[in-house]
């Protein structure tokens, strides 16, 4: 198994390999596929095999995931959240297709137009539209074109080898970094945890590997190069990032563009792990597209993000700024496990037309003198549904542990809602946490007030808005903040007036 | 200046204001008085152009415009300011902030060029001076968790930075203790100018001897139903509104 580019070139080798393993089982007739770029239909231990396979992966990562697999068998869909969809159909969804083989379209003409408007509001030029659209062909060329050939991104792979980054995709570093996958793979969220993470666990297609060195400061903010890109990391992504004692890095997702995509059902898993005194700052700008006025046609956005602050005065913050989806299902989140060790929430939640979106964080405190701090603005219009679910739990032994939530809801017009279940446990007397939550509706009146000055509604609701939601922006880095702010008027628009 | 005719308002497909008539000229300051719940209110929101209040008779005009065709925001780019009767809170926004961003967008509503920050912030310094206003309070979000009487004072700071050429009062004047009452009567002297109306609708007599009005009328049951000088406001305030009500009813 020698040959790591075997997603665009399935060798002979490839079959032998998948031949060698199944011997003869090869109950649904795929062996004819296998020179194919898609699994075959529905969801089983052969799927797995071939996925696996595709990937060119050793043995010990296939074993890891028909063990999820296993135990995904017999776990049921989580029903708590306050979501309501038609449950996807696990046997009837594909669970590999080669990147880049999302269905394509032959040109914008066949995009919805709405998306377009959004685009160009936003300034992405028609290149990139294609992209981000899955127009045929689009692809290279912007990519390209954004990042000058591959000259641009070389230059940022030379910089981070230098300072002893690695970064790459998650496939890469199974074949090349074994040992820091296996070490820290599923170490934060376990194959177990839920349902959906389980699942991941089982048919992940590909996604990030990023191990900051002792010590290091990663010289850049890993995103610019990763943007584009993002758009083609398919439904089952996995992240993993690990800093290593003293070691700093800011990690950026998403992309501020609408994204179309086939597939419903997203369900990424994202573990990050600090070591002694490091800090993952992890920011994510998430716009999936939520659907069509009516609500069709939307993702599905279940994902599981969790970091382990293990190392003593580690730090973990999660910015997130989530306006897209049909449905939202997320939750970062922080083990506090190490003494002293910090970790941060700060989010930004649009629901608009008929989304919903159920988020929040955990803040779990396990060592001593832990502290963390959530900041939650929820804007819910149109016929949109929101919740805010968090728990801060302290154990018994994590004494002086301090949390600070403070959860606050926009409602624009009267169609729409904004719930808070905060959830507080503490198993020693010396916790101290604070709660503060806010509802406020931005009405007629309200409306009517500002209009009275001389303030269009639109931009009477953007001066709110961005009230609003102003502390958290000033968490992300700078130039996202410009595109988030604007994403998110984007997102309002035409929920007043 | 301000010209109304036969002005009907409804509110939840319920009439409230009955063919109102009234005239103010350039350079003129109007009071309207009247009981509880005879439309004062209703008149003010229904000129500014409030979605709830709707008109389904009559015309308003300002300096020959037509009122009811323009958005409630073209109405104060044409000039109409209201300082309402409860000044709503807008959270998360600076007042400054707030009152910048509307008076640019009147300024470009009536193409004007923007203001500067340095000129908005001098001419934000007087204003508040005259009005005794910390600038602290100008930092603050607006309205959030001021008193009554200081959300008050916050409309006629509003109403100084805008410059606007007609202006309704709604009972600006309650809840203000007397010194209060004295800084924002100060405050809407200093506006009174040729080229501006105003229209002062109160309770109170009180009111009138410091903003000194030119006629007083008395709205009843969604009509003007008498007119007079300043001491019309005076005999209201001895024998109350007993009389016109009698005769509308
Ligand atoms: N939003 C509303 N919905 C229904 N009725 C209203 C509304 N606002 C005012 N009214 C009614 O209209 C009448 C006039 O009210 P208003 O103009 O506020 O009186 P004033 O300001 O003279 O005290 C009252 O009978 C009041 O109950
Ligand atoms: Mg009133």
């Amino acid at each position: 198994m020698t040959d790591i580019k075997i997603k665009d070139n399935i060798d002979k080798d490839t079959v032998q390999a998948v031949k060698e393993l199944e011997g003869d089982k090869y109950k649904y007739g795929f062996v004819t596929d296998i020179e194919s770029e898609t699994a075959p239909i529905g969801l089983s231990e052969e799927v797995i095999k071939f996925i696996s396979a595709k990937k060119n992966e050793p043995e010990w990562m296939l074993e890891w995931r028909l063990q999820a697999y296993k135990r995904w068998l017999t776990m049921d869909e989580p029903e708590w959240a306050m979501v309501s969809y038609p449950k996807p159909k696990f046997q009837e969804l594909y669970y590999y297709s080669a990147p880049k083989a999302r269905p394509e379209i032959d040109s914008l003409d066949e995009v919805d137009p709405k998306l377009l408007e959004t685009y160009k509001k936003l300034g992405i030029p028609i290149r990139e539209q294609e992209v981000l659209a899955g127009v045929k062909g689009a692809a290279k060329v912007a990519v390209d074109a954004v990042f000058d050939s591959v000259s641009v991104a070389t230059t940022f792979r030379k910089e981070l080898s230098q300072a002893g980054v690695i970064f790459c995709s998650i496939s890469e570093a199974v074949q090349e970094y074994p040992e820091l996958v296996k070490q820290y793979l599923g170490s934060v969220v376990p194959q177990s945890d839920n349902f959906y993470a389980t699942l991941n666990s089982a048919v992940f297609s590909d996604g990030t590997f990023v191990y900051i060195p002792k010590g290091v400061r990663c010289p850049m903010e890993l995103s610019t190069y990763f943007r584009i890109n993002a758009a083609n990391t398919g439904q089952f992504e996995r992240t993993l990032i690990i800093a290593d004692a003293d070691a700093y890095v800011s990690y950026l997702e998403g992309c501020t563009a609408p994204q179309r995509d086939e597939n419903q059902l997203h369900a990424a898993v994202v573990e990050l792990v600090a070591l002694d005194g490091a800090e993952i700052r992890y920011s994510t700008v998430q716009n999936w597209y939520p659907g069509d006025e009516n609500g069709n046609g939307g993702i599905y956005n279940f994902v599981t993000k969790r970091a382990d602050c293990r190392g003593k005065k580690s730090k973990v913050s999660w910015t997130q700024v989530e306006t897209g989806s049909a449905v939202t299902w997320k939750y970062p989140s922080c083990i506090l496990r190490g003494d002293e060790s910090v970790g941060e929430f700060y989010s930004i939640a649009v629901t608009n037309g008929h989304q919903q979106a159920d988020t929040g964080t955990k803040m779990i405190h396990l060592g001593k003198n832990t502290s963390s701090r959530i900041i939650s603005k929820g804007i819910a219009a149109g016929v949109s549904n929101q919740t805010y679910r968090g728990l801060v739990s302290a154990h018994a032994k994590a004494l002086n542990a301090r949390n600070f939530t403070q959860c606050d809801s926009l409602l624009i017009g009267d169609k729409c809602g904004a719930h808070t279940f905060p959830y507080i446990e503490a198993a020693n007397t010396s916790a101290r946490f604070e709660h503060e939550a806010t509802t406020t509706k931005l009405g007629e009146d309200q409306l009517f007030y500002c209009r009275q000055r001389g303030l269009s509604a639109e931009s009477a609701t953007a001066l709110l808005v961005n009230g609003f939601v102003r502390e958290v922006m000033q968490k992300l880095p700078m130039e996202f903040a410009v595109e988030a702010q604007k994403l998110v008027a984007i997102s309002l628009e035409g929920s007043v007036g | 200046m301000l010209k109304i005719k036969d002005l009907k308002v409804e509110i939840d497909g319920k009439q409230i204001t009955n063919g109102l008539s009234l005239d103010v000229p350039a350079g003129e300051v109007h009071a309207i008085m009247g009981p509880n719940g005879a439309g004062k209110s209703t008149l003010s929101n229904a000129l500014t152009g409030h979605p709830s209040y709707h008109v389904t008779g009559g015309t308003a005009e300002l300096n020959g415009k037509n009122l009811l065709a323009l958005e409630p925001e073209e109405r104060a780019g044409e000039g109409l300011f209201l300082s309402f009767q409860y000044p709503l809170e807008i959270p998360g926004v600076p007042t400054l902030t707030f009152l910048r961003t509307a008076l640019n967008e009147q300024r470009k509503y009536r193409g004007e060029a923007e203001l500067s920050v340095p000129q908005f912030m001098k001419a934000a310094k007087e204003a508040a001076k005259r009005l005794k206003i910390e600038d602290e309070m100008l930092k603050r979000p607006l309205n959030v968790g001021f008193s009554g009487g200081e959300k008050k004072r916050m409309e006629i700071f509003q109403m100084a930075m805008l410059e606007p050429k007609f202006m309704i009062l709604d009972e600006t004047d309650s809840g203000l203790d007397i010194d209060a009452l004295r800084i924002v009567s100060d405050g809407v002297n200093y506006m009174r100018a040729p080229n501006r109306g105003m229209l002062v609708i109160t309770h109170y007599q009180r009111l009138l001897d410091y903003i000194k009005p030119d006629k007083v009328h008395v709205l009843v049951d969604g009509k003007i139903v008498d007119t007079g000088g300043p001491e019309l406001a005076l005999e209201l305030e001895k024998n109350g509104y007993d009389k016109y009500e009698a005769l509308v009813s």
